[in-house]
């Protein structure tokens, strides 16, 4: 299915904006997920495309040619994962499974079937009888997202569907989401704060920031080309090199650096795996703050930039504290923004 | 030393308190099934007291009963609705509902008997009727109802939950019936039980509202206690602890369940 | 919702009614000062609030020793002591005048078993009895369930800091229960104070305010009167039991 929402804007009756005029379309089969920091309004987008809460006049919101705006939730035909995975406690794993087949009012062998199918793909038969309250966090994860695809939803809605595990088991959830999600070739869209899990799972990530989508793209774009220094900062985490630019060349604190082109009126970011430790780099700094990593060292250096910058260090004799190292940036690893915006 | 001597201290007292409780209780049922009780045990054992019970108040323990069973209706058909109405709109003016029905447990009965009778006593066909009755009795025990049922909706997040459905296609009705009710059962339950338990044993508005005709059981009781020999009244008595007590049991329990869901 | 309207027709309008009534009398408004001012009334007054106190002290000692008792030690039997204890909750205030009236009345057990002719379930005693047989479960509920709550780790901190078993009664325990002590206390004063079913079979010849009411409303029919003590009853009970809800969280039934 394809799906479209134009002008959609949500006000709330305090005055609040939490989601201003927006567009966006997802394609048949896309993943799309909407990627921001707490209260950006990525939830208020999701839970209007849901239904579950009523946009401002004049927002639209389509099902390939359905119109769905005044559509009541339990019409829209969607499929949805919650944050906390809301569960029916009185029910078991496969009543809870079944229950969005038995509001289509599908026969019971018909249901009985389907569930069975669901329960085998997110390999939960082990756990069908099993009371939801018995289950763990990963576990009640996959309850959840097959409860929400058993009824073979138009669009699969997801929100912070891996905020609720503890860390080590978010990793290999996340690679086991995007499997399970391409093998149902379905629609969906799903909301998160953590650039590593958009990444992984989406096939294209829209950036959002006090209630707009500011950039959109797939990952590989968002990273090499961000259009804002809000998105170098949030996907990648972009340091900006706050010095002054006289043509190509940026002057720092700690030395200067050739830029890749005209610099002036722009503000320079870059990231922490492109500062690069090297005796024959331009500038000049002091080792402040060392963190062993396993694979790699993060290595903070004073006496460049106002704040630390921030190297990743992969090898065996890292810098110790308080050391001069020379510091290199190779200009094409530089992200030259227009200044002016935030 | 000093402990166990306190423990000494603390055992004695506690069962001098348990004495004091069940040592009547005994008495009445030992009363209720002798001959003569003024003779003591020593005149044998007899069920004739329980027999004459039935004959003169049998009456009595079928309203009260059917008042019961209507006041558990009436409850849960205001109570219910009212209590999810309650959880799904948190604030002040909820807050306030809540106190304002729980004013009759708070209230004397005697109180709240005299109020309805100054508003309602003139109409004569409902002051007559038995449903006079149950509007007090619904009023003193819809606070338990509510509350009960309202203390386990609050503990589970009956919003996302109903959203859930929502997304998998249910209507409010079928939410309402799918995921409200059998969520809300550990307490509707436990609210029920409550209920009935109370109904039957209210005594303090019904005394106010009945009329000669209309007599429930504890109304009995007191009828008995003042008129009728000792072996009746105990025999009486004896009726009501059978009817009540598996009752109160089952709501302890009801409601120890309900508790530990809620927490 | 239905419970609006319920509550408003039979309970809002009704209590609104009552409090017109009290003012209805030639005294008018003044009928609260008669309160005071007329022996009777005042003499019931004081003589229900004594009663109500020495019950509510006396249901506080014994029930806060049992609860903490029970709460603290696992026994045989335990589990029926509690029942024997919390079974009175369901009983009404008539039931329980008769068991009182069981104990101490002409044909009871202590005048039987004594050689002296014993006989009190008609005085006072036999009414301070009553409403203790009333509180005793209640309060017992209350001290039992803030008493599981109360961290045992606090007492073994005390001990660990070498205070005697006496001093960690005073110094944690009692602390700690002491808002539920309070709101278990002003449950047992507002039952007490409102108790109509034990006074009514035992208080035939005593004076305490829901006698009086209910004297003055179908002997004497002083319904003005009656309303007026009634709000002041209602009043008093109702703002007890609110500050008990606020200290404890709990509320257990009152009436009887």
């Amino acid at each position: 299915m394809t799906f479209r929402l134009t002008n959609t804007a949500k006000t709330y009756p305090d005055g609040t904006r939490a989601l201003l005029s927006t567009k966006l379309t997802v394609k048949n089969g896309e993943i799309v997920s909407l990627l921001g920091p707490s209260g950006c309004g990525k939830t208020t987008l999701l839970r209007i495309i849901a239904g579950l809460e009523t946009p401002d006049l004049g927002s639209d919101i389509w099902f390939d040619e359905d119109n769905v705006t005044s559509l009541p939730v339990e019409r829209r035909n969607v499929g949805m994962v919650f944050q906390s995975y809301a569960l029916f406690p009185n029910m078991s794993v496969r009543a809870n499974i079944g229950y969005g087949l038995k509001m289509q009012k599908l026969s019971k062998p018909e249901i009985e079937a389907r569930v069975s199918e669901v329960l085998e793909m997110c390999q939960l038969q082990k756990f069908s009888a099993r009371a939801v309250n018995a289950l763990s966090g990963g576990q009640r994860q996959r309850v959840a997202l097959a409860r929400a695809i058993a009824p073979r939803p138009r669009l699969l809605l997801l929100d912070e569907p891996l905020s609720a595990l503890d860390a080590s088991l978010r990793e290999s959830l996340r690679d086991e989401l995007a499997v399970l999600l391409r093998k149902f070739n379905i629609t969906a869209i799903f909301v998160t704060h953590d650039q590593d899990e958009a990444m992984a799972i989406a096939d294209r990530v829209a950036v959002m920031s006090n209630g707009r989508i500011v950039q959109s793209g797939t990952p590989e774009e968002l990273y090499r080309h961000p259009n804002s220094a809000f998105v170098a900062g949030f996907v990648g985490n972009a340091m900006r090199l706050d010095g002054k630019c006289t043509g190509s060349i940026l002057t720092l604190e700690g030395g200067g650096l050739k830029l890749p082109g005209e610099g002036s009126g722009h503000n320079v970011f870059v990231r922490a795996e492109d500062v690069r430790i090297d005796d024959n780099g331009s500038l000049c700094g002091q080792v402040e703050t060392i963190t062993f990593l396993g694979t790699h060292y993060r290595i903070g250096i004073k006496g460049i930039t106002p704040n630390l910058l921030t190297s990743i260090f992969v090898g065996q004799s890292a810098p110790k504290f308080g050391q001069s190292v020379k510091v290199a940036i190779k200009p094409e690893a530089l992200i030259l923004l227009p200044a002016g915006e935030i | 030393m000093i402990k166990s001597k306190t423990k000494i201290l603390q055992l004695t007292v506690t069962l001098t308190a348990c004495a004091f409780l069940f040592v009547p209780i005994i008495l009445s049922v030992l009363a209720g099934v002798t001959a003569n009780y003024f003779q003591g045990i020593s005149s044998g054992f007899t069920l004739k007291w329980v027999f004459r019970v039935w004959e003169l108040y049998a009456d009595s323990i079928f309203l009260s009963m059917r008042l019961a069973i209507s006041c558990l209706i009436m409850t849960l058909i205001i109570g219910l609705p009212a209590a999810y109405g309650l959880a799904r709109n948190p604030g002040w003016l909820s807050r306030l509902l809540e106190e304002f029905i729980s004013l009759p447990l708070a209230v004397p009965g005697l109180a709240l008997a005299l109020a309805l009778l100054q508003l309602y006593g003139s109409m004569k066909g409902f002051r007559a009727s038995w449903t006079f009755i149950l509007v007090g009795h619904v009023l003193y025990t819809m606070p338990f109802m509510v509350r009960s049922i309202l203390a386990v909706l609050a503990s589970i997040d009956l919003k996302t939950l109903e959203e859930g459905a929502a997304t998998l296609g249910a209507s409010p009705w079928q939410r309402f019936r799918d995921i409200v009710v059998p969520n809300a059962m550990p307490g509707i339950l436990a609210g029920a039980l409550t209920v009935v338990t109370l109904s039957i044993g209210e005594f303090n508005l019904t005394w106010m509202l009945h009329t000669p005709y209309l007599k429930t059981l504890p109304v009995g009781l007191a009828d008995s206690y003042a008129s009728m020999r000792l072996e009746v009244a105990s025999a009486y008595t004896l009726v009501f602890f059978v009817l009540i007590v598996p009752l109160l049991m089952a709501m302890q329990w009801a409601s120890a369940r309900a508790q530990r869901i809620s927490q | 919702m239905p419970l609006l309207i319920f509550s408003i027709a039979f309970l809002a309008l009704p209590l609104v009614r009552l409090f017109l009534a009290s003012g209805e009398s030639e005294a008018g408004w003044a009928i609260y000062l008669d309160i005071l001012r007329k022996p009777r009334y005042l003499n019931t007054l004081i003589l229900t609030v004594l009663v109500s106190l020495a019950t509510t002290f006396a249901a506080l000692a014994v029930s806060t020793t049992a609860g903490m008792f029970l709460s603290r030690n696992r026994f045989k039997g335990r589990g029926i002591l509690l029942s024997i204890m919390t079974l009175p909750l369901a009983f009404p205030g008539v039931v329980i005048g008769f068991l009182i009236i069981l104990l101490g009345g002409r044909q009871g057990l202590i005048n039987q078993i004594t050689p002296g002719h014993v006989v009190f379930a008609y005085s006072v005693i036999g009414l301070f009895l009553g409403y203790l047989y009333f509180s005793i479960p209640r309060v017992l509920l209350t001290v039992m369930a803030a008493a599981e709550k109360l961290d045992p780790v606090l007492e073994e901190a005390a001990r660990t800091l070498g205070a005697s078993p006496f001093r960690v009664v005073i110094d944690v325990i009692l602390p700690g229960l002491m808002p539920s002590l309070v709101a278990a206390g002003a449950i047992a004063f507002a039952t007490a104070m409102g108790a109509f079913g034990t006074a009514f079979t035992l208080a035939t010849n005593i004076d305490v305010i829901p006698m009086v009411i209910y004297t003055e409303f179908t002997l004497s029919a002083n319904i003005a009167m009656a309303a007026a003590l009634s709000i002041v009853l209602g009043i008093v009970t109702w703002a007890l039991l609110l500050i008990a809800r606020s200290l404890s969280g709990t509320t257990v039934a009152a009436g009887g």
